[in-house]
């Protein structure tokens, strides 16, 4: 069974050939490291994935069934949860209120639905236990740590019976403590049985939590293969160029 | 291990006594009530039924307006054509009224008017994309316009069958409380209960504090953007109908400059320019200490001319408080 299988996926915007052939399969509870240089190609692969556009030739399945994206929540409705590199949370809202954001439990009777704070509290605070972070769902994200404000943002995506996990950058821009934090979150979601795409460009980030790693250059798949069979040395060779293939 | 991760996120960080003492609300209700115990003690005038009456009526008109303009300060926005719209509205209830219709068309009309331009604000910037300064800056200059058009620039100060019933419910009573207060009242305890409890209210702070991560969560911006709008802009109909009935009469200078004293009540009151935060209570603790400042001046026989001067200070230092206060947070 696989989660996500692209085919032939193709990207252009004008002239500019973004992607061109991509072809992906991903496994329940497999961490793929997607790797590449600046302008490679890999956040507008992301993005078609994510449903922000739809890719110009290609097919994407999931769960085994063809599916077409126009906009974000059309990606979400169907079990693929972003996590975004600046993590899109309203540093004025409490953490409880970040996760839910969008999707906001509410109780009452009839037409009038109030929100329902003591659970969405409840269940906040037990998805941040399931995540193992010291996250308090009442503090605001404003004084929140890189590492708190990423499971804030990883939580939001284990509100629904999501399948995949991109994220983008996770690691890009918080201390060597909060970076260990992330990627263990990124073990309890593989434990979990989800399938995650890491978007990243810190080799031992990758080779540390990922199975499988995927190079992109120039818009086309170079290397597509297990971490154990591959080495940092290849993987630079392949984002650089100096290795044309793997 | 469990336990005490169990314990640090079900701890709570602030006392309830710390929390309210982080509010600007707090300090600004504070400051407004000992000015109000000071100006008891330094003037025989102020303590009187008659002059609370009056800072109390006057008061509400302003604070209205400010509940409107605090679900948009909260959203990120700024609304600059509450002053031409209150206007627009009065001068729409003077002439249906004049006209010999009764008071409900009249007030619907007024109303529809206000919304009207609420929602030319609201789609302006919501979906074509434009700054809100600039919109409200050029709706400013159009609704008043609208009413000197409607208007022919005369004064209305007949308002045919139903002119008691609008006479007195801008300038009457209900058991000796101003019905405008009454009205500011119900209004702010709406405001309150929509900004705590509802999904609505909730999204407004979520698109002042980043708006870019509401439309990726799915919130829909550009509907509550123009909901936004159109609530303003419909305050600001209410208070131009209760004016009418409290003057008796309507001009078309009638809520010139009105936005700024209005921004003001809502600013001095903790909402913040930047958005995201903002209270209903705030709104109106702002406009009653405005108000209060101003009656305080003509009682101790200070020139009102000092007036700008004492309404601009306090809107410096009650930002300059709330900066402190986040400076100090963030070492």
């Amino acid at each position: 069974m696989t989660v996500l299988e692209l085919k032939g996926i193709s990207k252009h915007f004008g002239a500019i050939q973004a992607l061109n052939d991509v072809s992906l399969t991903i496994k329940p509870g497999e961490v793929v490291g997607l790797m590449g240089d600046n302008g490679a190609g890999k956040s507008t692969l992301v993005k078609i994935i994510a449903g922000n556009f739809p890719p110009s030739h290609g097919t994407m399945r999931v769960l085994d069934r063809e599916v077409h994206f126009h906009k974000p929540v059309e990606a979400r409705e169907n079990g693929i949860e972003v996590v975004y590199q600046d993590l899109a949370l309203c540093n004025n809202l409490t953490a409880a209120a970040n996760v839910f954001l969008g999707r906001e439990l509410k109780r009452g009777f009839g037409p009038i639905r109030i929100l329902d704070y003591a659970t969405m509290y409840k269940r906040a605070a037990d998805l941040f236990k399931e995540l193992k972070s010291e996250t308090r769902p009442r503090d605001l994200v404003k004084q929140m740590s890189g590492g708190q404000r990423q499971a804030v943002a990883i939580a939001r995506t284990r509100l629904s019976d999501s399948k995949i996990v991109l994220m983008d950058e996770p690691t890009a821009a918080i201390s060597v403590r909060q970076v260990a934090e992330v990627l263990n979150l990124i073990r309890r979601l593989r434990d979990q049985g989800i399938a995650v795409i890491l978007i990243s460009h810190r080799m031992p980030d990758v080779f540390s939590v990922c199975d499988k790693i995927v190079v992109l250059r120039r818009g086309t798949k170079v290397a597509d293969k297990l971490i154990s069979e591959s080495s940092p040395e290849e993987v630079t060779a392949l984002i650089t160029g100096a290795l044309e293939r793997a | 291990m469990a336990v005490s991760l169990d314990d640090t996120i079900n701890r709570q960080t602030h006392s309830t006594l710390s929390w309210l003492l982080s509010r600007q609300t707090f300090w600004v209700f504070l400051a407004a009530l000992l000015a109000c115990i000071a100006l008891s003690f330094l003037t025989d005038t102020f303590a009187t039924r008659n002059n609370l009456f009056n800072v109390t009526r006057n008061f509400a008109f302003v604070g209205i307006v400010a509940i409107g303009m605090t679900v948009v300060i909260i959203s990120g926005g700024i609304d600059l054509s509450v002053g031409s719209t209150l206007c627009l509205s009065a001068i729409v209830t003077g002439l249906v009224m004049s006209a010999g219709y009764p008071l409900a068309v009249g007030i619907a009309l007024a109303l529809i008017a206000a919304i009207l331009v609420g929602v030319v604000n609201g789609v302006l910037i919501a979906y074509v994309g434009m700054p809100p300064f600039v919109v409200t800056l050029g709706m400013l200059s159009v609704a008043r316009s609208m009413a000197l058009v409607l208007s022919n620039n005369k004064m209305v100060y007949q308002f045919g069958p139903d002119q008691a019933l609008l006479l007195q419910l801008g300038g009457g009573t209900t058991f000796g409380i101003a019905n405008p207060l009454i009205v500011l009242a119900v209004m702010a305890l709406i405001a309150g209960f929509v900004f705590r409890w509802t999904g609505w209210g909730r999204h407004i702070f979520a698109i002042g504090g980043n708006e870019h991560a509401a439309i990726l969560t799915g919130v829909p911006v550009r509907r509550i953007k123009v909901g936004v709008y159109v609530i303003s802009a419909l305050t600001a109909g209410i208070a131009g109908v209760l004016m009418t009935g409290w003057l008796g009469s309507v001009t078309t200078n009638l809520g010139t400059g009105m936005e700024l004293t209005v921004i003001a009540a809502t600013v001095i009151g903790g909402a913040n320019l930047a958005g995201g935060v903002g209270t209903a209570f705030g709104a109106v603790v702002g406009a009653a200490l405005i108000e209060v400042i101003r009656n305080s001046l003509i009682l101790l026989g200070i020139s009102t001319f000092w007036q700008g001067a004492f309404v601009g200070s306090f809107i410096v230092i009650a930002v300059a408080f709330d900066r402190i206060r986040s400076l100090r947070q963030s070492d």
